[in-house]
């Protein structure tokens, strides 16, 4: 006979007491501040819903949105086929291995804010080294500060470089744990190149991918710290992506509580598109 | 189909081998006959994939030639050589069909879809895999993905030999021989030469007319199940095959009698040439029986193996297993040991050198 009783729970308490202070506390607070107006000295006035009506049918938001989605999809865009190239062309034995993980490793173990300081300073057209370049040696006009195409190519061109190494390295340990065998098995069976990469390498990198994509989707969904060192959200409002939007909002105006609106929605979205994404691409291993 | 010929074969990992130990096959000189069911048998490490990669084009023989019908494919890539390998683990393109996995060889050889629909369907036909052919393939069970594997291979007409590298390590045991017959069967409808390799000598010994055992990347004897078991040529095989293995006891050899200690030993025939080197005798468990005088022993272990009894003796420092009918004698009893004497021969520095007298049988 089993004996029922509801002693369980009191080994998840941990974890409860856990995600609310570090998840559902805060995010009540925000939930908090949405619905409400507030001049400091803490006084609140109830505004229902009425900042997500503002920000909902405000153009300065869907801009903002409409940016951010061109950033994660240009940086998707390169960085997954550059690094699943990459990885597929590093050696997978020998004493290169070790050599080619480090240097991969490398751009992720700067500070964020150090990249952007870093790109910033190399893009300087008077002094910075590719700045100098393009500008006084091939005599190509770039001036990021100046202009929005030269500060966008600068934007994705430092996250790519940042962090096409994560991509790399995931797409690099679903590559290393295909045994011989495939290999073998396909060139016995005639397959070419572009078949083995195919039906091969791609299906048993398939998970990693996915979480590689994940990762890249909601960290890049969410910047912060390089763009805002790097340009400010300028020139003008040009990569004024949502997060930089959300501080200037809340820190900047002190808006409090249409800044609490928004990040409820910037929250909304991450977590939609994740989860699409990972549903769909999880949903044949299911069956 | 074809006969497979090697020709001093040599093969080492070492870019520049000098000694013969940094061989890991050893002057491979073989030949495969065609449709013929062949089995590789040696422990781990023998040389024995390595052989067989060979065979496939996947490695490229440090030495000698391989001969396809007389044709020399020394230098032909894998896919050129027409020729199947199914591997330990089973391999199959999970993103595809049965069906699909079934018809790439035959695509990717820009073979048209008609013909790849007639040969797919008599392949999954003859694997059983009918039912399955609209199924992803990864969903399947180990023992159906290995048959796809299998399919793989068999699927193109033409194909010169099929070669197994352990392909059962990973299927469940009820199902083990459910497999092997399959390939057995198999093998007698499509005639194909067939290479299997395994060290586990049951599945040798059943699936393969002809076993080539193997040791130290060395061929140490070619024949069918019968002789190896009854006339190895070496110890290793006496040792190898056989549950328990052949007994061999060291001796001496004195006017062409040999003497294990004090006891002398009748040998099945007469010695070959001019032994030279560490002389021993090997005799199987099974033409060990206890008598009434003979070779003084104590028993020092008896096993239970169902139909019979192992009974492990001790006589001179050497251990001396039989197989005998019924219940054995006690543990520590003294008994006395009778060799068959057709079956008890003298082996030097581990080769076979008695001559097998012709009227005894």
């Amino acid at each position: 006979m089993k004996t029922v009783n509801q002693k369980a729970w009191f080994f998840v308490l941990p974890v409860l007491v856990l995600v609310a202070f570090n998840a559902l506390i805060p995010m009540m607070t925000v939930v908090n501040y949405s619905v409400q107006e507030t001049f400091g000295n803490n006084i609140f006035l109830w505004e229902g819903l009425t900042w997500f009506q503002q920000l909902l049918t405000e153009e300065r938001f869907y801009k903002a949105l409409g940016r951010q989605f061109m950033f994660t999809g240009l940086i998707l865009v390169i960085e997954v086929p550059l690094g699943i190239a990459i990885a597929l062309s590093m050696p997978r034995q020998g004493i290169w291995v070790p050599v080619c993980l480090v240097l991969m490793a490398l751009p992720m173990l700067i500070p964020w804010n150090v990249v952007g300081a870093m790109w910033n300073i190399f893009t300087l057209p008077d002094i910075g080294l590719m700045g100098y370049f393009l500008n006084s040696v091939l005599g190509i006009s770039y001036d990021m500060t100046q202009d929005p195409i030269a500060a966008w190519v600068t934007i994705i061109t430092m996250d790519v470089w940042h962090w096409t190494s994560l991509v790399v390295l995931l797409a690099y340990a679903g590559l290393v744990s295909i045994p011989d065998a495939y290999y073998q098995a396909a060139k016995i069976d005639g397959a070419s190149n572009w078949s083995v990469f195919r039906f091969i390498q791609l299906p048993k990198m398939k998970p990693v991918l996915t979480i590689a994509i994940l990762l890249r989707f909601m960290d890049s969904f969410n910047i912060y710290t390089e763009p805002f060192v790097l340009t400010g959200g300028g020139p003008g409002n040009s990569t004024t992506l949502l997060s930089i939007d959300l501080v200037k909002r809340a820190l900047g105006q002190f808006d409090l509580g249409p800044a609490a609106a928004m990040s409820l929605i910037y929250f909304a979205i991450t977590l939609l598109v994740s989860w699409l994404f990972y549903t769909l691409m999880t949903k044949d291993d299911l069956n | 189909m074809a006969k497979i010929t090697l020709s001093n074969l040599r093969h080492s990992y070492y870019p520049s081998p000098s000694e013969p130990s940094d061989y890991a096959l050893k002057e491979i000189d073989l030949d495969w006959n065609d449709g013929g069911a062949y089995a590789l048998l040696g422990p781990s490490g023998c040389g024995k994939s390595t052989l067989l990669n060979i065979i496939s084009g996947l490695l490229v023989p440090s030495e000698g030639r391989i001969l396809f019908d007389d044709k020399d494919v020394t230098a032909l890539p894998p896919d050129q050589r027409n020729i199947a390998q199914v591997f330990q683990f089973p391999v199959i393109y999970d993103t595809m069909t049965v069906y699909d996995n079934l018809a790439f060889p035959l695509r990717n050889r820009g073979r048209d879809e008609a013909t790849v629909k007639t040969r797919v369907t008599a392949i999954a036909e003859m694997l059983e895999l009918t039912d399955m052919l609209d199924h992803k393939a990864a969903g399947l069970s180990p023992d159906n993905k290995q048959k796809i594997s299998m399919g793989r291979g068999l699927v193109r007409e033409d194909v010169n030999v099929v070669m197994f590298d352990e392909p059962l390590t990973v299927i469940d045991p009820h199902l083990k021989w459910k497999l092997r017959s399959k390939l057995k069967e198999l093998h007698q409808r499509i005639k194909a030469t067939m290479i299997y390799v395994t060290h586990d000598q049951t599945e040798a010994l059943t699936f393969a007319d002809q076993v080539v055992v193997m040791q130290d990347g060395e061929v140490v004897q070619i024949g069918t199940p019968v002789e190896l078991f009854e006339r190895p040529a070496h110890t290793f095989v006496g040792h190898f095959i056989g549950s328990p293995g052949m007994n061999v006891l060291p001796c001496d050899l004195r006017d062409g009698q040999a003497y294990f200690g004090e006891h002398q030993v009748a040998l099945e025939g007469a010695v070959v040439g001019t032994p030279n080197g560490k002389t021993e005798i090997g005799v199987r468990p099974e033409f060990v029986t206890l008598a009434t005088s003979g070779l003084p022993a104590t028993v020092s272990k008896v096993s239970d193996i169902g139909r019979h009894t192992v009974v492990e003796c001790d006589a001179d420092g050497s251990k001396i297993s039989a197989i005998v009918d019924g219940a054995g004698p006690e543990k520590g009893a003294a008994v006395f040991l009778h060799f068959q004497q057709n079956q008890t021969r003298l082996y030097v520095d581990g080769w076979i050198a008695t001559q097998a007298e012709e009227a005894q049988s």
